[in-house]
């Protein structure tokens, strides 16, 4: 399969600290990627590389064959990428349906009529579509999360990155937001998902990817990675999360 | 009675009041090109300052600081009586609302770019993480929330800027203060200028309690 994102060498230092150590990782078309590790490894870091808001030292990255770099290029190429955060950033001056309209009307060039239209569509998918005129305060933390990942898709962005979507949110609302990515992944949507969440990760990922100090230590199957991990590290690991 | 006499005469009252009034409209008419000069100016001062390249950020801190140290007086008396020396004549209108602009820009500035740093860094992600260039960015998220962080000050600097256009008296400017003097000149009698202070409190006051009211709210707004 074609590889849709081409991370290659990619290192990163804050100050003398090296907080990435040159990442090597493609991810293919459709694929989706899971990506565990205890806190501080890099995990948020990696993914922020690609779409540049955290700059890298030394490598590079491709987006479908574009180089991810400053310069003229770049808002281009965050377009392509969407994000979703772990606490949302949802615009709260605006009601939820101009947060997922404003985007492709400004970035995409959609008429209000076609971007409006495509929010409401996105909004019912992931079952927000009774709340379009609200503002995001009024909202849960699960619908709000379920609103970010409306107003990413919006976009029709070719990389979807999660940065641990469920952290911020009360137990009984992981469930929802979980249940929405996974219906992206079976649609085809090319992801990448920090997440703590290991039942996701074994249900839904393609691939988990392990990380320690800023390198890739491991990088398996979800049932190789967590019934036969390879690493003293990743077993370690697993058996604090597994078991706290 | 010899006060009510002197102070709050009814009948110099009335006759002075189409000065009064006519006054008053010069005052708003200057102070308001003065308000929306300087919160344009600020706002270009403050963007400059965040973001502009090296020698233009130290611009902007220079500009900030020359005009937040200087008094309003001396600047109007530079622009009205010093600068026809080097051939550039102003009119009072002219002199009045350079000099409140520019000192009420420096300080639109210092607001606006504290109600920048106050928007969280998750807002300007998110929407750099949409591919918003930074024009857009700004105008569509930032901005917005921005201005409404620092709405309660930046009141209160319009309100500065329309007491301070009593100093344009000084450079002959028939605004409310000056018509006042004259009227009292005229009727011999200091009514007029009773008259005119009441017409500002009449006018600032709303603006003041709105601004004491909305700081309230917003402190609450944030417990
Ligand atoms: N702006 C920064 N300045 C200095 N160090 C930083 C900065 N951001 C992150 N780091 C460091 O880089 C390392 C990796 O951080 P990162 O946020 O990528 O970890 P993470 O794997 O996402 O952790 P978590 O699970 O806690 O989110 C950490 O040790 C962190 O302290
Ligand atoms: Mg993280």
């Amino acid at each position: 399969m074609k590889p849709i994102l081409d991370i290659r060498g990619v290192s990163k230092f804050y100050g003398s600290f090296q907080a990435l150590d040159r990442i090597d990782l493609t991810v293919a078309e459709g694929e989706v990627v899971v990506v565990v590790g205890p806190s501080g490894s890099g995990k948020s870091t990696l993914i922020r590389c690609v779409n540049l808001l955290e700059r890298y030292d030394t490598g590079d990255i491709h987006v479908d064959g574009i180089r991810v770099e400053t310069g003229r290029n770049l808002a281009a190429v965050r377009s392509e990428v969407g994000m979703v955060f772990q606490n949302f950033n949802l615009f709260p001056h605006m009601t939820v349906l101009r947060n997922v309209a404003l985007p492709p009307m400004r970035l995409r060039g959609l008429s209000r009529e076609a971007a409006e239209a495509r929010a409401r569509h996105l909004l019912d998918r992931v079952g927000i579509g009774a709340q379009a005129d609200k503002h995001p305060a009024q909202l849960s933390g699960g619908q709000q999360q379920r609103v970010a990942i409306a107003r990413a898709l919006a976009m029709e962005p070719k990389v979807l990155l999660f940065d641990e979507p469920t952290s911020a949110l009360d137990p009984e609302m992981v469930g929802e937001v979980l249940d929405v990515v996974q219906s992206l992944a079976r649609t085809g949507v090319t992801m990448i998902v920090v997440t703590h969440e290991m039942g996701f990760a074994r249900r839904v990922a393609d691939r988990v990817i392990f990380m320690e100090a800023g390198r890739i230590l491991e990088e398996a199957t979800p049932d190789a990675f967590f019934t036969a991990p390879r690493e003293e590290r990743t077993r370690a690991f697993l058996h604090s999360v597994l078991n706290h | 009675m010899d006060i009510v006499d002197t102070f709050f005469n009814l009948a110099v009252l009335r006759d002075s009041l189409p000065l009064l009034l006519m006054g008053l409209g010069t005052t708003l008419g200057l102070g308001l090109t003065s308000i929306a000069l300087g919160l344009l100016g600020g706002l270009a001062i403050a963007l400059a300052r965040l973001y502009g390249p090296r020698p233009l950020t130290w611009l902007a801190v220079a500009y900030i600081d020359l005009f937040r140290a200087i008094p309003i007086l001396v600047l109007l008396i530079i622009t009205y009586y010093a600068l026809p020396f080097v051939g550039i004549r102003l009119s009072p209108f002219a002199a009045a609302t350079t000099a409140l602009s520019m000192v009420s820009a420096s300080y639109a500035a210092e607001i606006f770019r504290a109600g920048i740093q106050a928007v969280p860094r998750g807002q300007f992600e998110a929407s750099q993480a949409l591919g918003f260039r930074s024009w857009w960015m700004m105008i569509d998220i930032i901005l917005p929330q921005a201005v409404r962080i620092v709405i309660p000050p930046l009141t209160s600097n319009c309100i500065n800027v329309m007491k301070d256009t009593a100093l344009a008296s000084v450079v002959a400017m028939p605004d409310l203060l000056k018509q006042a003097t004259q009227a009292q000149a005229l009727a011999a009698n200091p009514t007029p200028l009773i008259g005119a202070a009441a017409i500002y409190i009449l006018l600032l006051l709303p603006l003041v309690r709105a601004v004491g009211t909305l700081e309230n709210h917003l402190a609450k707004g944030r417990r």
